[in-house]
């Protein structure tokens, strides 16, 4: 069927008669077209270029101090030269991966629970909001939240109140991270699997979770790298050390005392007025920055293959 | 073929059987079927069902005969799929699904609670119209519901899941790529993978939800071939848009429209000689 000229009447249906069309003129939607065309290119490249900025700042700056010293030695007392942030590294391996080995496993087991099982029930639905709530909490409060819960009654900071306050934060971004990859898994999927006399469970295990485990090993990782770069929740937990993590329960250990960390030495060494501690906070935020966007890309490789098991 | 008989199964201690081919081949009448005589392996009885309060089927009476094949036509919404999916209960995975009336399948009332809803899924196997393999390899895929219902040593399995496959129209196919991925196959060949996987485990019935419909006409060929050769051990109920194929593979025909069944009989009657006016406009394109 050809599209009726302008001017020429349309064949009427029995039942309906059109007037004949009127095209509209091109002109004005032309223009506001390529304004929002051009309006999202300039928006794109402002975000972009802002992130170019900073890591382009923090790599000038900060890769000078990086050496082997840099990952193995402390830092130097005020005024000297040398030293590094070994201290500060291992703390926030240490915090982060307790963090991760408390928040993840619940967090993951949370989200199985809200896709597959609790759906959208009512007791689902309380329990979505409250992590949505939770998420949107800022981390000062969480750190604040843990120190009246745990560093005031016991007395003193310590690493593991870092961890506790860190996963506290991972809890609900990983539930609902889990949440929201299973519920790109197909319906069909689930009742093919339910149709073979399988039980809930184990369709849930060897089936479901399975066809999502791209998007929830990324999810994971995500959600630890993130929390890895917090400041605000160490600030009241675990605060920062001179010295090396040496025990679990000791001063300087885990359990006992303040624990170094990256970012809380980044912040303390880059308000002090020597030139050697201010490159190593550059140095502790090229770090930072390096990790975080290394295993955001990591992962999209990884997984680049999109819907693949 | 390997074998006619299932190991002992791990939760009944019974023997499960299934008949030799040849004699169901023998015992298929060509046309001049006894209706009332042919033992009905499922009955529907003043099915209803409802989709919140949304009534979607309407006293819905349905006689499915062993070992025939009987297919359910009718236009986009009438029921159809809604109506097979009561028979293993699969719409239960929705909350405010809701379905009344009986579905009788040996002897029994599976819409009643107690239902061993594991027991009859096995026995009453599925196939989507969307081809669903699991995310594991083409092997495991055959094995799943396998190692799930059976106990079986690792070579009686491997001759389980090469016998399902053949049987599937697969083997020759996939014999080399048994430990790919099963997503990695063709459209066509995931929909026969997931009918190698539903008859692994022997099913007495398997329901077809258009199972043709997502899939190129090569491989909808080989599909129907496959159901020419399934209909000798199984009986099967098939859901199709596609009236031509209902004619081609189906022993009885249902009409559905708007959620009832408007008329049930002999394929060869619904489409030479239908009794209502309506499956007479349906088969004649008068609507769709």
């Amino acid at each position: 069927m050809s599209a009726p000229q302008s001017g020429e009447r349309r064949p009427a249906t029995p039942s309906l008669a059109l007037a004949a069309l009127r095209p509209r003129s091109h002109g004005r939607r032309k223009a506001l077209d390529a304004f929002i065309k051009g309006f999202a290119y300039v928006a794109a490249t402002v975000g972009i270029a802002v992130m170019l900025l900073i890591v382009y700042e923090v790599v000038r700056r900060g890769a000078a101090t990086i050496d082997w010293g840099f990952f193995t030695e402390l830092p130097p007392v005020v005024g000297e030269e040398g030293g590094g942030l070994g201290n500060a590294l291992l703390g926030t391996l240490v915090i982060t991966a307790v963090a991760a080995a408390l928040a993840l496993p619940v967090g993951f087991l949370g989200g199985v629970w809200l896709a597959e099982f609790g759906r959208n029930g009512r007791i689902a639905t309380g329990v979505r909001m409250v992590a949505n709530v939770n998420m949107g909490i800022p981390s000062i409060v969480v750190g604040v939240f843990i120190f009246a819960l745990l560093v005031k009654p016991l007395q003193h900071y310590s690493g593991v109140a870092g961890s506790i306050a860190l996963a506290f934060i991972m809890l609900p971004v990983m539930a609902r991270t889990t949440e929201d990859m299973l519920n790109l898994v197909p319906n069909e999927l689930r009742e093919s699997a339910l149709a073979m006399g399988v039980p809930r469970w184990r369709v849930t295990l060897g089936v479901i979770i399975r066809a999502a485990r791209s998007g929830l090993i990324t999810g994971a990782v995500l959600a630890t790298v993130r929390v890895a770069g917090e400041t605000a929740p160490l600030l009241f937990t675990a605060l920062s050390s001179p010295y090396w993590l040496n025990s679990l329960f000791g001063p300087e250990g885990f359990f006992g005392g303040p624990t170094a960390n990256l970012t809380k030495t980044v912040y303390d060494f880059s308000g002090m007025p020597y030139a050697r501690m201010q490159e190593l906070a550059w140095g502790g935020a090229l770090v930072i920055i390096a990790a975080v966007l290394g295993l955001n890309v990591l992962m999209r490789l990884v997984f680049q293959r999109g819907k693949e098991w | 073929m390997v074998g006619t008989k299932v190991r002992e199964r791990p939760d009944t201690g019974q023997d499960v059987l299934v008949a030799p081919p040849t004699e169901v081949a023998a015992a298929r009448a060509t046309g001049d079927d006894d209706f009332e005589a042919l033992e009905s392996i499922i009955s529907a009885r003043h099915l209803d069902f409802f989709y919140g309060k949304e009534q979607a089927l309407f006293d819905n009476n349905l006689e499915i005969k062993k070992n025939r094949v009987t297919a359910v036509i009718g236009p986009s919404g009438c029921g159809k799929s809604t109506h097979i999916r009561t028979y293993n209960r699969i719409y239960e995975l929705y909350r405010d699904h809701k379905a009344t009336g009986e579905v009788i399948f040996d002897g029994r009332n599976v819409l009643a609670p107690g239902t061993d809803l594991l027991d009859l899924r096995r026995r009453m196997g599925m196939i989507f119209q969307k081809p669903s393999p699991f995310p594991m390899t083409v092997f495991d895929n055959v094995a799943y519901g396998l190692r799930q219902h059976y106990r079986l040593s690792r070579s009686e399995l491997a001759d389980r899941v090469e016998d399902a496959l053949k049987r599937s129209a697969l083997w020759d196919e996939v014999k080399h790529k048994l430990g790919e991925p099963g997503v990695a196959l063709s459209g066509g060949q995931q929909q026969r993978l997931c009918i190698a996987r539903c008859i692994a485990t022997e099913p007495d019935v398997v329901l077809m939800d258009e199972p043709a419909s997502a899939i190129d006409p090569v491989a909808t060929s080989k599909i129907e071939e496959l159901m020419e050769s399934l209909k000798e051990n199984y009986t099967i109920v098939i859901v199709t848009h596609n009236m031509q194929q209902a004619a081609r593979v189906s022993d009885y025909t249902a009409f559905f429209y708007e959620g009832h069944i408007v008329e049930f009989g002999p394929t060869t009657q619904i489409f030479s000689n239908p009794q209502q006016k309506q499956t007479e406009d349906y088969i004649t394109g008068r609507f769709s």
